[in-house]
């Protein structure tokens, strides 16, 4: 049977996204996500001066929710939103988040969603993800000597080196050029000057993978609102249009080991209904546990060709002031994982980049900013891949 | 407690735990489709049946990816780092996360093997396709072995030549010293008679008294030794032929739950402590109880009914010693034997198990790591009937078929 052909993607009209929110984040919290989550939404309701009852709509991503879900924290934190959305997809949270929130309220079902990813980080939560995190974890790869995600993406960097040739330093040229970004961002927990050198020479984590590649779990939290042009002005709250989202599960299921994501399926669709190319970003944020995704992002995205990144990186330059400025914030690799929050990092951080509310790192001109994340290493890749362009005034 | 690696499985993944007890390589396969399943699933990957049956699969693969682990959150490992772990393209289609034998290099072929962890859970090891004369060595794959070089091995029955071939065959293995028990069977038991088995030329054999029916004198041997000991190899077979229409029938019971279960129990309660604290130590390898027993332990013969109870008996209490053994990280392992060549079944047809083909069993089952061994055609036949019909075997087993 063949099916109708597809209809083509609707645009998001005058959805809007406003009220970037990020909560400082700490190395270890004795607080419990929730505690984290409702500093976000106070945050929030604070910049947009609106009240608990003002929360048509809850987006809610968190790893260290547990017993509880976005069910257990509406009734913690007190709202009684008319449209409520969990998305457990990692460090693809903050596009999908965006995504359902943003058809929600184009179709009328929320006028004002608030999109809130927060994880705390208590001395042993960080074990006790990992033991559990899925079930093919559990069964086919953490009985692997525990390693973690360092452990995955070190094979996953292993083979990309081989297959197209990558050196350290192209790794590290990503890395560096972060590390000069935090120092402008105030919220980063790692500020201090990284060089080339100091990257080549840090110890080993686990092969290839050295410390500086390596991101730095920690407790935090981010937010932003999604809503209707109108109800953004009324509030007089600056906001970012969104030209486009693309979101893709799974994809190439079938290679040997992951040396592309599904952005490739999708980048095609994402620049036709943002009506732009590549060439026409002012900055682009990944999604950046390991520098090696960061390539296979700017791949998967057409900002290069497939197994060209490593070149790619040679020929641009990242910092605020750099030919591409590139996660402007320090991402991560700076600023710290924050669990789920790191999945809504860089869409919080481009946001408050293209409506010129950026903390101490404003990248000059920044009108259009590309925003990818990629989630979950189920077992030996990532799942969810997903990437929305936002545009400023 | 000793710490133990990640022990979490779903049902499905458990499933690989027989086939890596037996040393088989195999993975769930698509009963419709033929698709090889891993990591294990409940349905399909490619067609979403529901059927999903371990198989036989082919044992090759290429190395595709390697990493040595420095950091780690599990403490089991930690006081293992670093550790080499690898992504393997199965030549049977899937891609799989692996521990890897110090030979593999990444781009090569490797070939594969379901092996028990210390945690007794099944998990894949890659080793290098061709096979080299030190590779045993490696240190990675000798936390999944019980390779009896350079270990301290008890064979508690000396009295048997099945007892004395064992301890022979795990001298010449190359184990540091081997203590050869005098048996309960035997209360006349000379310990100079245990050289004369054929040993002289074995300076690391050395007997010892020890009476399995007497938990004082156990507790002796097992100050004397427990310290030291790495494995211990229970021979005891307890032969004695007769059921239910013997005229000393409850007697006979009686006698062959002694020799074997109560046996199995008195020299567990005295060496199964120093096993499991023996095990709590990363600088010596993972420590082993193997018990040698009667294949009619899984189906009983009638006319050998009391020995078939009590070898029924003692493998039931060796399950519960693997699963509170197991907590500390000891392996307990069984080596299923057919009718033995010697005195006692000279009546029998053959084929008949010579008493070295066990003994070679006990070195191979160490050197492997494995759980279950199954030794001669008569047993093999057996399980294998047992499995395609219980009621069946029973009936044949009735009518005089071994
Ligand atoms: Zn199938």
């Amino acid at each position: 049977m063949s099916l109708p052909a597809r209809i083509a993607r609707r645009r998001y009209d005058d959805v809007v996204i406003a009220a970037p929110v990020t909560i400082p984040y700490q190395r270890h919290s004795t607080q419990s996500a929730h505690w984290w989550a409702g500093r976000a939404l106070r945050r929030v309701l604070e910049v947009a001066r609106l009240s608990a009852a003002d929360v048509d709509g809850l987006a809610v991503s968190s790893f260290s929710l547990a017993p509880d879900s976005a069910v257990g924290l509406v009734q913690h934190l007190g709202v009684a939103p008319r449209w409520l959305d969990h998305i457990p997809m990692g460090g693809a949270s903050g596009v999908v988040a965006l995504r359902r929130a943003a058809r929600a309220v184009q179709a009328g079902d929320a006028d004002l969603v608030v999109c809130v990813a927060a994880d705390t980080n208590q001395v042993d939560s960080f074990r006790n993800t990992l033991a559990g995190f899925s079930r093919f974890a559990q069964d086919a790869s953490h009985p692997y000597g525990a390693g973690g995600p360092n452990a995955m993406f070190a094979l996953l960097t292993d083979h990309y080196m081989r297959r197209f040739g990558v050196q350290r330093e192209d790794f590290g040229r990503l890395c560096v050029a972060q590390r000069a970004n935090a120092a402008r961002f105030e919220h980063a927990l790692l500020r201090a000057p990284l060089t080339l050198e100091q990257y080549l020479a840090a110890r080993p984590v686990c092969d290839p993978l050295h410390l500086f590649d390596c991101v730095m779990p920690c407790a935090g939290a981010e937010a932003f609102i999604v809503t209707r042009a109108p109800v953004a002005a009324a509030l007089s709250l600056p906001a970012a249009r969104l030209l486009a989202t693309i979101e893709r599960h799974n994809a190439f299921a079938t290679d040997a080991i992951q040396e592309r994501g599904g952005w490739l399926l999708d980048a095609g669709e994402l620049w036709d209904m943002a009506q732009l190319g590549p060439r026409e970003l002012d900055l682009v944020q990944t999604y950046d546990d390991y520098p090696v995704i960061s390539m296979m992002q700017f791949e998967g995205l057409g900002l290069c060709a497939a197994g060209e990144a490593a070149q790619f990186v040679r020929n641009h330059t990242f910092t605020l002031d750099g030919t591409l400025p590139h996660n402007t914030s320090g991402g991560q690799l700076s600023v710290g994982q924050a669990g789920a929050a790191g999945g809504y990092l860089g869409l919080v951080e481009a946001l408050r980049q293209v409506t010129r509310a950026a903390l101490g790192n404003q990248v000059e001109r920044a009108r259009t900013a590309l925003v990818s994340g990629f989630g979950m290493i189920n077992y030996d890749r990532g799942i969810c891949t997903g990437a929305a362009i936002l545009r400023g005034d | 407690m000793s710490s133990l690696p990640p022990a979490a499985r779903s049902r499905a993944a458990r499933r690989l735990v027989g086939a890596a007890a037996r040393g088989r390589f195999a993975l769930p396969v698509c009963m419709r489709c033929g698709a090889v399943q891993y990591p294990p699933r409940d349905v399909c990957v490619r067609c979403l049946y529901e059927r999903l049956q371990l198989r036989a699969v082919p044992e090759g693969g290429t190395l595709l990816a390697v990493t040595t682990v420095r950091v780690t959150t599990d403490p089991w490992f930690r006081a293992r780092l670093p550790w080499r772990i690898g992504s393997v393209r199965l030549d049977s289609g899937p891609t799989a996360i692996a521990h890897l034998h110090g030979g593999c290099e990444a781009g090569a072929r490797v070939r594969l093997e379901l092996k028990l962890d210390r945690s007794g859970e099944a998990v894949l090891f890659a080793l290098p396709a061709v096979e080299t004369a030190t590779m045993q060595d490696d240190r990675q794959l000798r936390e999944f072995t019980q390779e009896p070089r350079g270990r301290n091995i008890l064979v508690t029955d000396g009295s048997s030549a099945l007892g004395r071939e064992t301890a022979r065959a795990l001298a010449l293995a190359g184990a540091r010293q081997v203590w050869v028990g005098s048996g309960q069977s035997s209360p006349a038991f000379a310990p100079r008679a245990v050289p004369s088995a054929g040993a002289t030329d074995l300076p690391n054999i050395m007997p010892l008294v020890l009476d399995a029916a007497d938990p004082r004198q156990l507790q002796q041997c097992a100050a004397q030794i427990g310290a030291e000991l790495d494995v211990v190899v229970n021979t005891a077979d307890g032969f004695r032929a007769g059921g239910g229409l013997s005229p000393d029938g409850a007697a006979l019971v009686r006698a062959s739950f002694e020799a074997v279960v109560v046996g199995l129990a008195n020299l567990a309660q005295a060496f199964g402590p120093a096993l499991c604290a023996r095990a709590a130590d990363p600088a010596h390898g993972m420590p082993a109880w193997v018990n040698v027993l009667s294949i009619y332990a899984c189906a009983s013969r009638p006319e050998w009914g009391a020995y078939s109870a009590a070898h029924a008996a003692a493998r039931s209490y060796l399950s519960c010693l693997r699963a509170q053994f197991g907590r500390a990280g000891v392996r307990v392992a069984e080596v299923l034997t057919g009718p033995l060549d010697d005195p006692a079944h000279s009546d029998q047809p053959p084929p008949l198990v010579r008493p070295g083909q066990v003994a070679a069993a006990v070195v191979e089952l160490l050197r492997a790591g494995r759980e279950e061994v199954v030794v001669g055609e008569v047993a093999q036949d057996l399980l294998a009937r047992l499995a395609d019909s219980p009621k069946a075997l029973e009936r044949e087993l009735a009518r005089g078929v071994p």
